[in-house]
């Protein structure tokens, strides 16, 4: 097995050893593979995960039988949903034990068939070697995914003749629908005839790699691009044709645009609701054209016009030769208009004395130059850093998006570090999900990781209060956290740590976490009942959104 | 509407529980499946009948298209196809029925395929409204057990593929 890991390019896995796995184990010290020693099989998968989103390359992870193997789920479903590209191993039980409740037996295949992409259950060694071959590949081409081996312990001890395969032999699997050029076609007159077109940037930009392709488009005919979450980084948000992030918590200038546009060309979008809101109010004076590596996208959520199955990498380079230069003048005066009007709204226009989370993303953005990968957790924190930190860096976010998946961050910045030691890697998390994978702090000491922390601390799960303050009557029913002095908890792990809680601290506490070497963690207290602004209500079209309300003394 | 899919796969283990997996998951409502082997070793077909509008039964075709081990979809609903079900009926069947109970058999042409001392078995092969309507004929004399097999399909002459 650890050969055809080398084999598929494996360098580094992440891990934790147990009963099932222990003939694994044992062989592994003979291999050029660097084994991280995670504190929690979950963490091991969202490391993997992380790799893997940092990479482009297939992220590794290894668990034993049983709860080690359910300790996973999480991690695959994370790594599903975003469709990145990993591989779990996990021990099962021998072969002759299968299906009688054995010791750590569970039928981790029976339970990850909904969560990965194919899986696998090992059960003669011969095949071995054919599985991962096939595994690896699946798992990296299309639109990648997860995908589980599991294997039963006898096999991993037994011995065969080892030749691993140079193809695989998959009839059903067809990762890459042929492109039709005459829909390409029909995507340039499309995109030439309107007059206020626009651009949805998916993850499946950064999956496929075509950025350049995409910048080469947009700036030939002038189209402004709206991303998703997972899409940030796809174009460096610093562009003036780069709106940000869409949908609920999408700033307004770019909701007006997504319901204001007469045609709007996704690339490797998959209309998740998050970003729609009800898909029959969604961009109703808008054509659109949606472009998808996997055809069962197409149509899923919304209802496209034209409706392209294809690799990007064909689509998009055949697609810019075909599209007339453009200014979209009158178009982008009416979005200038709608971002001058969010800028005035923004809360770090004025002067206010409290420490705001999104001051605090705002700094360490401005400290970093923005030349950083940024890990951030689920909830408003993830929502002020999609907001206030300008990426620039390709695949410079790595976040959980479709799970939205607490306690992501700190173990998928692991993978992050280690698949690049010589990156600046910043986590943004929230005091709640932070807690959810503590534990990976050991991780961080004992492989020695740079890792810079920043705890956007207000007490509460805070997204959920926010729900509960603007729609259920201010009951703040379980979402109070009691948490204890991050700072301190980092020391006793061996990281130097700061506890700020007033809004001049900021900025020395994040020069202080780059000047030192090593990891850092930064406990900001901030503002507790701060909202995340603007906020479409669930079940409204994303033009009707909650505004951040203007102060009050502008207004007279 | 009702459609109806011919599918190819691997004849693996697992694999039927991967298709009735993703039905129950992505919420199709799913009318009958049956399966069994096709003329390749190794490959089994499967003929689906599932409820929904087009565009609901289009996102099923992709998504099982999507299944690894499952090799040729195909909606075969609006296709020249021979569609058959098979279905066994105990009847209760006194003295004084069981020669009525016959020639209904006979009308239909299914087949008695076993006598009991009180009731009759009854093997019928068809289109699914003809055994609909064999079963509504004889349930006044009290059907006993009933097992159907579901819908196989296959498209008319061609070149003796499913697609």
């Amino acid at each position: 097995m650890w050969e055809s890991l080398v084999r598929e390019g494996v360098r580094t896995v992440f891990g934790i050893s147990g009963g099932a796995v222990i003939h694994l184990y044992h062989a592994l010290p003979d291999y050029p593979i660097h084994h991280v020693l995670m504190r929690h099989e979950q963490g091991a998968a969202h490391a993997a995960d992380g790799y893997a989103r940092a990479t482009g390359q297939v992220g590794v992870c290894i668990a034993t039988s049983g709860p080690g193997a359910t300790n996973l789920v999480t991690g695959l479903a994370t790594a599903y949903m975003d469709s990145s590209p990993v591989v779990a191993i996990t021990g099962q039980v021998a072969t002759p034990f299968i299906g009688t409740d054995a010791f750590q037996e569970v039928d981790i295949t029976g339970i990850t068939l909904p969560i990965t992409k194919h899986n696998y259950l090992v059960t003669d060694v011969e095949e071995l070697p054919t599985v991962i071959k096939e595994a690896f590949y699946i798992a990296r081409t299309g639109r990648p995914g997860p995908v589980l081996i599991d294997i039963a312990k006898d096999v991993q001890a037994a011995q065969t003749e080892y030749v691993y395969p140079d193809e695989v032999n998959l009839p059903g699997y067809r990762p890459f629908p042929p492109v039709s050029l005459d829909q390409v076609r029909q995507t340039a007159e499309m995109i030439n005839t309107s007059s206020r077109p626009l651009i949805i940037a998916g993850h499946g930009v950064i999956l496929a790699g075509v950025e350049d392709a995409l910048l080469a488009l947009v700036e030939k005919a002038n189209i402004p691009v709206v991303t998703t979450l997972l899409g940030i980084s796809s174009i460096p948000e610093t562009h003036p044709l780069c709106l940000g992030m869409g949908g609920m918590h999408g700033e307004a200038h770019t909701n007006m645009a997504l319901s204001n546009a007469d045609l709007i060309v996704s690339l490797g979008c998959r209309f998740d609701d998050r970003l729609t809101g009800p898909v029959n109010q969604f961009a109703r004076q808008a054509r659109i054209v949606h472009i998808d590596v996997d055809a069962a996208e197409l149509g899923k959520n919304v209802r496209p016009d034209l409706a392209v199955a294809g690799d990007l990498k064909e689509i998009l380079p055949a697609l810019v030769p075909l599209v007339e230069p453009a200014t979209h003048q009158e178009w982008l005066e009416c979005i200038r208009e709608w971002k001058l009007d969010s800028a005035r709204r923004d809360i770090l226009g004025r002067d206010d004395d409290r420490l705001l989370p999104q001051y605090v993303v705002r700094q360490i953005w401005r400290a970093t130059e923005g030349e950083v990968i940024v890990v951030s957790d689920v909830g408003q924190n993830q929502m002020w850093e999609a907001q206030y930190f300008f990426h620039h860096r390709r695949r410079g976010l790595i976040s959980s998006g479709g799970l939205g998946t607490m306690g992501f961050a700190l173990p998928a910045a692991i993978g992050v570090q280690m698949a690049f030691p010589d990156q600046q890697v910043w986590v943004t998390a929230g005091d709640g999900g932070f807690q959810m994978n503590i534990q990976e702090l050991a991780t961080v000491v004992q492989e020695k990781l740079p890792i810079k922390m920043a705890i956007l601390n207000n007490g509460y799960l805070g997204m959920v209060r926010q729900w509960q303050q603007l729609f259920f009557e201010e009951r703040y029913s379980g979402t109070p956290l009691l948490g204890p002095d991050f700072a301190r908890v980092a020391e006793a792990y061996g990281i130097p740590g700061l506890r700020v809680r007033e809004k001049s601290g900021v900025l020395p506490a994040i020069q202080q976490a780059l000047d030192t070497p090593g990891p850092f963690l930064i406990d900001f207290l901030i503002e507790q009942e701060e909202n995340v602004y603007p906020m479409v209500a669930p079940g409204s079209p994303i033009c009707n959104m909650i505004r951040r309300p203007l102060e009050p003394e502008k207004q007279i | 509407m009702k459609h109806t899919l011919v599918a190819l796969m691997e004849d693996k283990p697992g694999v039927l529980n991967r298709v009735s997996g993703l039905f129950r998951r992505r919420n199709y409502n799913i009318e009958s499946l049956s399966v069994g082997h096709s003329e390749t070793p190794g490959i089994s077909r499967m003929t689906i009948v599932v409820n929904g509008d087009e565009r609901v039964v289009e996102q099923v075709v992709r998504q099982l298209e999507k299944l690894i081990n499952v090799t040729q979809v195909l909606n075969v609903t609006n296709m020249p196809t021979v569609v058959r079900e098979l279905a066994l009926i105990k009847v209760k069947a006194s003295h004084g029925t069981r020669s009525e109970i016959v020639e209904l058999a006979n009308i239909f042409r299914a087949r008695v395929v076993d006598v009991g001392a009180t009731s009759l078995t009854i093997e019928i092969t068809g289109p699914e409204d003809r055994v609909n309507s064999f079963i509504d004929l004889l349930r006044p004399f009290g059907i006993e057990e009933m097992a159907r097999t579901g819908r196989v399909a296959m498209v008319r002459g061609g070149n003796g593929k499913c697609a």
